[in-house]
C-alpha cells in the first residue's frame, strides 16, 4: 500500500517536473511546479520527514512558488491582451495540472483513510529535528540568518529603480 | 514496508537533478532558470532526506531546512535581478545580454 503511494507519488513528481520545465507559458509551468512539489511533500512524509514534509509545502509551494508568480504576473510574460485573458479559464490550460493533483489526493486520502503512519526506515519527528537543529547547527542557524538578511538587503538593492535608463 | 524507500528516492532526486539541469541549459527564458535552479535545489533537498532516512538521523532534516533557507534568499535575489533584466532589454532571452561578450 505505501510502496504503491511511493511510486505514485516519485512519478508525478518526474512527470511535473518535466511538463515544468519544457512548458512554454510560465504560469503553467510553475503550476506543474506546485504540482511537483506536493508529490515530493508526499515523498518526504513517506520517508519518515513529517517535519520537512511540512515545511515543503508551506514554504516552497507557499511563498518561493508564489514570489516567482508574482514576477511573472508583473512582467506579463504572455503578451496577451484582454481580450485573451478571457481564454486562460479554458480547460485545456488546467486540465493537465489538474489529472496530476487529483491522483496526489487520490493517493493521500487512501493513505490517510488507511491510517499509514509515516514509513521509511526510520521516522525523525519535529522534536528531533529541533533538537539537532539548535545544538549541533545552531552556528549554521546563525549563518542562514544573516543570508536570509543580506538576501533581503540585495533584492532591496537590485529592484529599485535605476535613476536613468541603461543605454 | 519496503526498507528500501531512500534507495528509490535517490533515484528520484537523480532525476529530478537532471531535469533541473537540462532546463538550465536549455530554457533561453531567465524566469524557467530560475525555475529550473529551484527544481535542483529541491532534488538536492530529497538526496538529504533520504540519505537521513537511511541513517536514521535528523540530520538530513536540518540540511534540508538550510537548502529551504538558501533558495528563499537565491529565489529573492534572482527575482529581483530578473526584473532589472527585464527593464534594461525588455525581454527575458538571456541571449541578448551579450554586451560583456561584444
Amino acid at each position: 500500500m505505501v510502496t504503491v503511494l511511493f511510486f505514485v507519488a516519485g512519478a508525478l513528481a518526474i512527470v511535473s517536473t518535466a511538463l515544468a520545465v519544457t512548458r512554454p507559458n510560465a504560469v503553467h509551468a510553475l503550476l506543474y511546479l506546485i504540482v511537483a512539489i506536493l508529490s515530493l511533500s508526499v515523498l518526504f512524509y513517506l520517508l519518515g520527514a513529517p517535519f520537512a514534509a511540512a515545511l515543503e509545502v508551506i514554504v516552497y509551494a507557499g511563498a518561493i512558488v508564489v514570489l516567482l508568480l508574482f514576477v511573472v504576473m508583473m512582467l506579463n510574460l504572455s503578451h496577451q491582451s484582454v481580450a485573451e485573458e478571457r481564454t486562460l479559464l479554458k480547460p485545456s490550460i488546467w486540465i493537465g495540472p489538474g489529472i496530476l493533483a487529483a491522483v496526489l489526493l487520490g493517493a493521500l486520502i487512501a493513505l490517510l483513510s488507511n491510517g499509514a503512519p509515516a514509513g521509511g526506515d526510520s521516522i525523525e519527528g519535529p522534536a528531533a529535528v529541533g533538537t539537532a537543529l539548535f545544538r549541533p547547527y545552531l552556528v549554521g542557524v546563525e549563518i542562514a540568518s544573516f543570508l536570509l538578511i543580506s538576501g533581503v538587503v540585495g533584492a532591496y538593492h537590485l529592484g529599485r529603480r535605476l535613476k536613468e535608463p541603461r543605454p | 514496508m519496503s526498507p528500501q524507500f531512500s534507495d528509490y528516492a535517490l533515484v528520484v532526486a537523480a532525476v529530478l537533478f537532471a531535469l533541473g539541469l537540462f532546463g538550465v541549459l536549455a530554457r533561453r527564458n531567465v524566469v524557467y532558470v530560475l525555475i529550473s535552479v529551484e527544481v535542483m535545489l529541491n532534488a538536492a533537498g530529497l538526496a538529504f532526506i533520504s540519505a537521513g532516512s537511511k541513517l536514521g538521523q535528523p540530520d538530513g532534516q536540518v540540511m534540508f531546512i538550510f537548502i529551504l533557507t538558501l533558495a528563499a534568499a537565491e529565489a529573492s535575489v534572482g527575482l529581483a535581478l530578473v526584473i532589472q533584466f527585464y527593464r534594461a532589454y525588455k525581454t527575458l532571452d538571456t541571449d541578448s545580454a551579450r554586451e560583456l561578450k561584444d
